[in-house]
């Protein structure tokens, strides 16, 4: 996979009881002990782990490299990027204790408010939210909304997506559909900008897509976004926030919180935000992902 | 076709060999063209094959589990162009499933996820047949009839069950220019291949005709030129050329002595007549004048002749016919029954009596002999014609010049040769130039050589001359031992 989107997750475990949700945390942490040595036990301070999911990024190398420094300077520890196909590796990894930060979507962020600890969230255009964009290709002038593609091939981007699954979903649901019927076909990309390709090529008659990511990439790839259309914008949701393991020690949460935070006042932060097309960071309120966790509970209770 | 039987070998040669180059340049870049063109083929088809099975291998895993995208990004990574063939790049690539439905594809949007591409009708549909007919776990190359697409279908297999097919399709017109490009590539290459064995031949094949070319040039000179026509340089070779322009030369020899001889014929035959007809009016003339000269005599003894008139006449008749009977006694030459043989002294007195009429002209002559003691040949005949021909050679010499006596005894046979310098004889002269009262010069009878020719003949032995622009040379040879 060449190109990668910044992660900007949204985890969530739906249908796990908590033994089961256990017994599966502890099977994915012994699957990537070896896979990832580096996992070491937990409150080993000198080494702070932040997980990233599927990221959106042009150079994404030359970008996490210059990242990576800036947090090593400001935290005074070593830090490790850790990096999964999806999402759903990530929150497990987090679950289970073996990162110590992640950057997430509100999606499972609101499934486990209680497993994980807010730290920020980041300003987008001045405010902590985001939209989820609904595309069709550019050359389907017909399709005006997303009723309109019953029996045809839908993107989603990943199951623990907010705006690349939950928020498609929960339309399908307000509209009295079935999601998992309304489609003749559906399939996942496992990453934003691979839902605006898919849509882009005709391999997929609509698609839900982070609006963060294809705003951007209408900046940096404007013939990938020129090829879809957009046919629906959600309201206005809590933008996808970096968590902490629930146990995470209070020095050190506060400790990254600040780093997060201070990152529009220097320089160096500041430039590496403008290549994110960030502004900031906030504090951010558990109450910022309500209207996300009204749209689970929807769903899911279908 | 009369034209190209009549052409000379001087073009037919050489451009027969051009047309043999020019076929064979022909075939050879034809069977190489097609060679390649099928070399071709089986590279493509070999690649297309191979990626097929890596295709099928890969995507097993993405089709189970319904991973679309995933498959979708496999088969772009396989479209990936190479520029240097780009024939090997396919045109479309399907996955479908077990029910013929796309599972997915590099064109989308012509190939919709979840459609059949029997839909489309013609190539598709026909695939649709050779699936099924086909054995469903080998790779099959379709190429059906009239469609601009051929397939190479590889079986998606999994645990020994036919999830679908890997359905690669490739566009039968991309492979034309790289095919037009592969023809001109070997016509280039023919052709300067000619442009270097081209020339080469042509020489080679004129040399060849060459040879014939200058027999033929001979030949069509026969009979009119034969002289020219023998002396032509013709091929001085061992090969069947060679012995035909040998065998030519001979017979050209030979035609020419044929001739040579042909024209000895007709003037010793008219000088035989010539001869015989003398002969025959001087013993006629003889006879009655032997007669009347004794009368005259007779009368001028006994005779009552004091008439000053009749003794005036009686002289006239007398003089008159004692001329005839030098006349016709020098055309009716006879060997004396009795005479010495022919001795040294002979061949000095000759050059004694010579030099006397050479001295006057300021002309010099030469003697050569190797004459010892006597040859039995009768001296009277042999200086007569010694003399006439040292004669006639110093009269014809040019003033200064040299005339040559040679003399020789070999082989009971005396050689004569008698050599001038100065002007020569011209042809037209030739044939009769031994002919009595033949000669134009204002000197002598003209009989001189007709009594040499005469005397050789009665000698049984052969006078022959040469002229030449600067000399004239006469031989006579005699053979000896059976005469006197």
């Amino acid at each position: 996979m060449g190109l990668t989107t910044l992660i900007i997750g949204c985890m969530f475990t739906p249908f796990l009881t908590s033994s089961h949700a256990a017994r599966r945390r502890l099977l994915l942490a012994l699957a990537t002990l070896s896979a990832w040595p580096a996992v070491a036990a937990n409150g080993d301070a000198a080494v702070v782990r932040i997980g990233l999911t599927p990221v959106f990024l042009d150079d994404q190398v030359s970008f996490l490299g210059k990242w990576h420094a800036w947090l090593e300077q400001k935290l005074g520890h070593s830090v490790v990027f850790v990096q999964r196909a999806n999402y759903r590796e990530i929150i497990d990894l987090l679950l289970s204790g073996k990162i110590d930060f992640a950057w997430l979507c509100g999606f499972p962020y609101v499934r486990h408010r209680h497993e994980f600890r807010l730290v920020a969230v980041p300003l987008w255009r001045g405010q902590p939210l985001y939209q989820s964009y609904l595309i069709v290709p550019a050359d389907d002038q017909r399709t005006k909304s997303i009723g309109d593609l019953r029996g045809k091939v839908f993107a989603y981007s990943d199951p623990d997506s907010n705006s690349g699954y939950l928020y498609p979903q929960y339309v399908l649901t307000m509209l009295g559909e079935k999601p998992s019927t309304f489609f003749s076909r559906t399939f996942f990309t496992w990453a934003h900008r691979k839902v605006v390709e898919a849509v882009g090529v005709g391999l997929a008659d609509g698609g839900a897509v982070d609006g963060y990511v294809w705003e951007t990439l209408a900046e940096v790839r404007p013939e990938l976004t020129a090829a879809t259309r957009i046919i629906d914008r959600s309201p206005l949701l809590g933008y996808p926030p970096f968590v902490a393991r629930w146990d995470i020690q209070p020095k050190q949460l506060e400790q990254f919180s600040e780093v997060l935070l201070g990152m529009a006042d220097d320089p160096q932060g500041r430039e590496l935000l403008g290549r994110l097309r960030l502004d900031g960071f906030t504090i951010g309120q558990s109450a910022l992902f309500d209207g996300i966790a009204q749209m689970a509970e929807r769903v899911s209770r279908k | 076709m009369i034209f190209r039987r009549d052409l000379s070998l001087r073009w037919k040669i050489p451009l027969r060999v051009m047309a043999a180059v020019l076929g064979t340049a022909v075939t050879v870049t034809a069977a190489l063209v097609v060679w390649e063109y099928d070399e071709m083929r089986q590279n493509l088809e070999g690649h297309a094959k191979s990626l097929g099975r890596v295709l099928a291998n890969t995507l097993v895993t993405p089709v189970l589990h319904d991973d679309v995208w995933r498959a979708y990004e496999i088969l772009q990574s396989a479209r990936e162009t190479y520029p240097a063939a780009p024939e090997l790049q396919a045109e479309v690539v399907l996955i479908t499933d077990a029910d013929y439905k796309v599972f997915v594809s590099t064109k989308p949007r012509e190939f919709p996820v979840g459609s059949s591409p029997a839909t489309r009708g013609g190539a598709y549909a026909q695939l649709r047949t050779g699936m099924l007919s086909g054995d469903a776990m080998a790779q099959q190359v379709l190429e059906p009839a009239d469609s601009p697409v051929y397939f190479v279908m590889s079986p998606l297999v999994a645990d020994g069950v036919a999830l679908g097919h890997v359905i690669l399709g490739y566009s039968k017109v991309s492979f034309v220019p790289r095919f037009i490009g592969l023809v001109k590539r070997a016509a280039l290459v023919t052709l300067l291949v000619l442009l270097i064995i081209a020339p080469i031949s042509w020489v080679w094949a004129s040399r060849t005709g060459e040879p014939l070319l200058r027999l033929a040039d001979a030949m069509r000179r026969v009979p009119g030129e034969l002289e020219e026509s023998r002396l032509t340089d013709l091929p001085k070779s061992r090969d069947e050329i060679g012995q035909l322009a040998a065998a030519y030369q001979r017979m050209v020899g030979e035609l020419k002595n044929k001739q040579e001889l042909e024209r000895q014929m007709v003037v010793s035959e008219r000088l035989a007549a010539v001869g015989r007809l003398t002969a025959g009016i001087a013993h006629e003339i003889n006879n009655p004048l032997g007669g009347m000269l004794t009368a005259i005599n007779t009368y001028q003894r006994h005779g009552s002749c004091n008439d000053p008139l009749a003794i005036s006449t009686m002289s006239l008749l007398e003089r008159g016919l004692t001329q005839i009977r030098h006349t016709v006694g020098a055309l009716l030459v006879e060997s004396k029954a009795k005479d010495r043989p022919f001795a040294t002294e002979d061949v000095d007195d000759l050059l004694i009596l010579v030099e006397a009429e050479a001295h006057g002209r300021g002309i010099g002559v030469v003697v050569e002999s190797n004459l010892e003691g006597t040859v039995p040949l009768p001296a009277t005949l042999m200086r007569q014609i010694t003399l006439n021909l040292l004669l006639n050679a110093a009269s014809a010499a040019e003033k200064g010049g040299v005339v040559r006596l040679f003399v020789e005894s070999s082989g009971n046979r005396l050689h004569l040769a008698v050599t001038n310098d100065g002007d020569y004889i011209p042809q037209e002269r030739m044939d009769t130039l031994f002919e009595p009262f033949a000669s134009t010069s204002d000197q002598g009878h003209g009989l001189g050589l007709w009594i040499v020719y005469q005397i050789v003949q009665q000698l049984g032995g052969e006078i022959e001359v040469e002229s030449l622009p600067g000399y004239t040379t006469f031989k006579v040879e005699i053979p000896y031992g059976n005469t006197i």
